[in-house]
């Protein structure tokens, strides 16, 4: 105990600059942190129909998230109907965390994800079984965000695995190209090749196939992410000892089998924190579809801030989308860690 | 036996046999790729046609007809779209360069907080570093973006800053120098050469008598002329000083919100990661070293400029590269508050020529040469901080 306490005061006041510094922070926080609390949470006001209340007392507004919370979750999906895109947003969690429990095999996964997907796209769009039809331009809010991050993770792995053994084949043709394809899109933002999708791919199709914004982004994130997974992947064929593949081709396989069967499944576990660190990257880098006008939780809740009446609360606003993402993260975070953990006990 | 094996091979030839087979994949393989951009090709051809949008490069020596807010280069509303392209291309420059800048700077005291014995200070610096990797980089660049434009005083009521600086919703303000200006930056020039002359030597003579050389003849040389230079133009030239009015600032310097949103924004966000690069970079270093450096009887400092830091950039180079990557090609969301970049000037001359096509080819291959750039630069310091024997 009394070597905790002198361990403790050596780290507080071990030296000079360091007393200095620990009387600074203790000041800042004296200082800093009571009016914080008492905006965000003693002044606040919760709920309340007008912002008059939150002028009066001052605080945080978190009434405009009470008044607003529909808009910003949602975005202009009709209101009646928003269970839906509740429900597909919850469908899909549930398929990436079955698909990444690693508990059934890669027909059930594969199966599965056709099933979802159409379910998804089902209760998104409606027009049978009695639900009403919804035009993608209405979808919006965190069920769009998370589908996008997710839409462009899944189409881009095929593609990622194409180019990654692309880039380390021996055929000097397919190489160049798998490597210029990365190294293009890896070269420039993801803001451009928004565009490039929104402006390029109505001219480049045949004039009588149109092809809506949300699709065309989504075309957009798949290309830019496949370019980064192509990579990830790329490192964990490499972790992968040369002696598989070889003890693979005396078995007699051929190159798709060794690279599907042996390789790919060791090289995929190699690279799950990489994965996991685009993962995170790729569901922040939805919000940029704001920018060619698709209405993502951030654009819903810039739209809910534009109301005249509570232009004002700005903080409050964004504070509360900027928790959605950051728990998000965090929980993509922590369980690629529980994921890595569990597949080296396993091993 | 082995004789035997070789003749079936080469009976069974065709696409049992491997070079065959190889040259046939890479010929169908570049056949489907030239297939699908013949038909991409045709497709354009047509629609351009269809909606009549002129092609070719013409267009960039057309008159722009828009004004832009912010340019370091002769702009007006008369001058062409090739030369709106190249305002827009420098001001992405000077973002990413400043922003290069101020996220390392930012980031080293984050990642040295971060490090730091003081129970306070450490969690502080994690705390800031998780926070604000968690969170898009548009969001907290439309929250600095709103704090400076709509939470700030307007300019009557703004408060005077030290220096006569003044931050309003109409960006900050400071006092300007109109000339002699280049006699700060020659001052800086003869300090660096002077500096790099200093280091050869000092280092030849720690080769043949032993010893670190000192740091701080560098750094007085590096600093210390230019302030110098600095002190004696501000002494025999007046300053141009902001002054408030009810309508805006006369006179002084400005930089806009625009502009500063996104400096303070991006600089914030990459300050988390290069923290973390350089945080995993001197954990790297094994404790032995700097416990032994104390054997030998260098002080902290000393440990940490000459026997850590190397070995930790060692390390953290590659990582940093990707990072500053990172940032030069985030300056493209300068697009979402409306700073005059690369991204949103093209897009200004995309809605207005419709030559979507030529444009976003431009604006690609100067993002592609500005990420090639900065991983050649990269790529040299690499090569100079790696240990001999491991480039």
């Amino acid at each position: 105990m009394n070597a905790a306490v002198s361990g403790l005061r050596y780290r507080l006041f071990g030296s000079i600059s360091n007393s200095l510094l620990t009387v600074a922070m203790l000041a800042a926080f004296v200082m800093l942190l009571p009016p914080l609390l008492r905006w965000a949470f003693f002044d606040a006001t919760w709920a309340a129909a007008s912002p008059d209340a939150c002028r009066a007392n001052g605080g945080a507004c978190w009434a405009f998230i009470h008044e607003k919370y529909r808009l910003i979750l949602f975005g202009r999906y009709p209101y009646e109907e928003q269970w839906r895109p509740l429900l597909a947003l919850a469908l899909a969690v549930v398929l990436v965390l079955a698909s990444c429990s690693l508990r059934f095999g890669w027909r059930m996964v594969l199966g599965g994800w056709l099933l979802g997907t159409a379910i998804i796209l089902l209760l998104m769009r409606g027009g049978t079984l009695g639900l009403a039809p919804v035009p993608t331009d209405l979808w919006g809010g965190l069920p769009l965000t998370v589908l996008l991050a997710i839409g462009g993770i899944v189409c881009a792995f095929p593609l990622a695995v194409l180019l990654a053994l692309g880039r380390r084949s021996r055929l000097p043709v397919v190489k160049s190209i798998c490597v210029a394809t990365i190294e293009m899109v890896r070269g420039v933002p993801l803001v451009s090749v928004l565009f490039m999708a929104s402006f390029m791919i109505p001219l480049f199709l045949p004039g009588r196939l149109q092809v809506d914004a949300l699709l065309r982004a989504l075309a957009a994130i798949t290309l830019f992410s496949a370019a980064y997974l192509a990579e990830a992947i790329r490192g964990g064929l490499q972790a992968v000892s040369p002696g598989q593949e070889q003890a693979a081709a005396a078995l007699g396989l051929t190159y798709w089998q060794t690279s599907l069967l042996v390789v790919l499944p060791q090289a995929l576990r190699h690279a799950i924190p990489a994965i996991a660190n685009l993962f995170i990257g790729l569901f922040k880098d939805t919000s940029l579809v704001g920018i060619v006008g698709l209405t993502d939780l951030l654009l819903a809740a810039k739209q809910a801030l534009a109301d005249p009446q509570w232009r004002t609360f700005i903080v409050e606003g964004y504070v509360f989308v900027a928790l959605i993402y950051a728990a998000f993260c965090f929980f993509i975070s922590r369980y690629s860690r529980a994921l890595e953990r569990r597949l080296r006990n396993e091993r | 036996m082995k004789a035997a094996a070789v003749e079936t091979e080469r009976r069974a030839g065709g696409w049992n046999e491997p070079a065959f087979r190889a040259l046939a994949i890479q010929v169908l393989v570049l056949a489907i790729v030239a297939g699908v951009v013949a038909f991409l090709g045709l497709n354009l051809v047509g629609n351009l046609e269809a909606r009549s949008i002129r092609t070719g490069f013409g267009f960039l020596w057309q008159a722009a007809s828009f004004e832009i807010g912010q340019s370091f280069i002769p702009y007006s509303a008369d001058a062409t779209f090739g030369t709106a392209l190249l305002v827009g291309l420098l001001n992405t420059l000077v973002v990413a360069l400043l922003g290069v800048i101020l996220s390392t700077v930012a980031g080293t005291f984050v990642g040295i907080a971060s490090l730091s014995r003081n129970p306070l200070v450490a969690p502080l610096a994690t705390g800031y570093v998780e926070l604000v990797r968690n969170v898009p980089l548009l969001l907290q660049l439309y929250v600095w973006y709103a704090v400076l434009t709509q939470m700030l005083p307007a300019a009557a009521a703004a408060p005077k800053l030290p220096f006569g600086v003044y931050l309003a919703k109409s960006g900050l303000h400071f006092p300007i120098l109109h000339s002699g200006l280049w006699l700060v930056l020659a001052a800086l020039f003869v300090g660096m050469v002077a500096a790099f002359a200093y280091g050869l030597l000092a280092r030849r003579r720690a080769d043949r008598f032993g010893g670190p050389p000192p740091l701080w003849p560098r750094a007085l040389l590096l600093a210390g002329l230019p302030s110098l230079a600095f002190l004696f133009v501000a002494m025999t030239t007046p300053f141009d000083v902001p002054r408030p009015t009810r309508f805006g600032f006369s006179g002084g310097g400005q930089v806009s919100p625009e502009l500063t949103a996104l400096l303070i924004g991006l600089s914030l966000y990459n300050a988390a990661f290069i923290a973390e690069i350089l945080r995993a970079g001197i954990m790297s270093v094994d404790r032995g070293q700097a416990e032994a450096a104390a054997a030998l009887g260098l002080k902290r400092g000393q440990t940490m400029r000459l026997v850590v830091i190397p070995q930790a950039l060692k390390v953290a180079v590659p990582p940093l590269a990707n990072q500053y990557l990172n940032l030069a090609k985030n300056t493209s969301l300068a697009i979402a508050i409306g700073y005059p970049d690369l991204m949103s000037i093209g897009n200004t001359i995309i809605n207005q020529t419709g030559q979507a096509v030529e444009v976003i080819a431009i604006m690609m291959a100067a993002y592609l040469a500005i990420s090639l750039s900065i991983s050649a630069f990269m790529n040299w310091y690499n090569a100079r901080v790696a240990l001999v024997g491991t480039q």
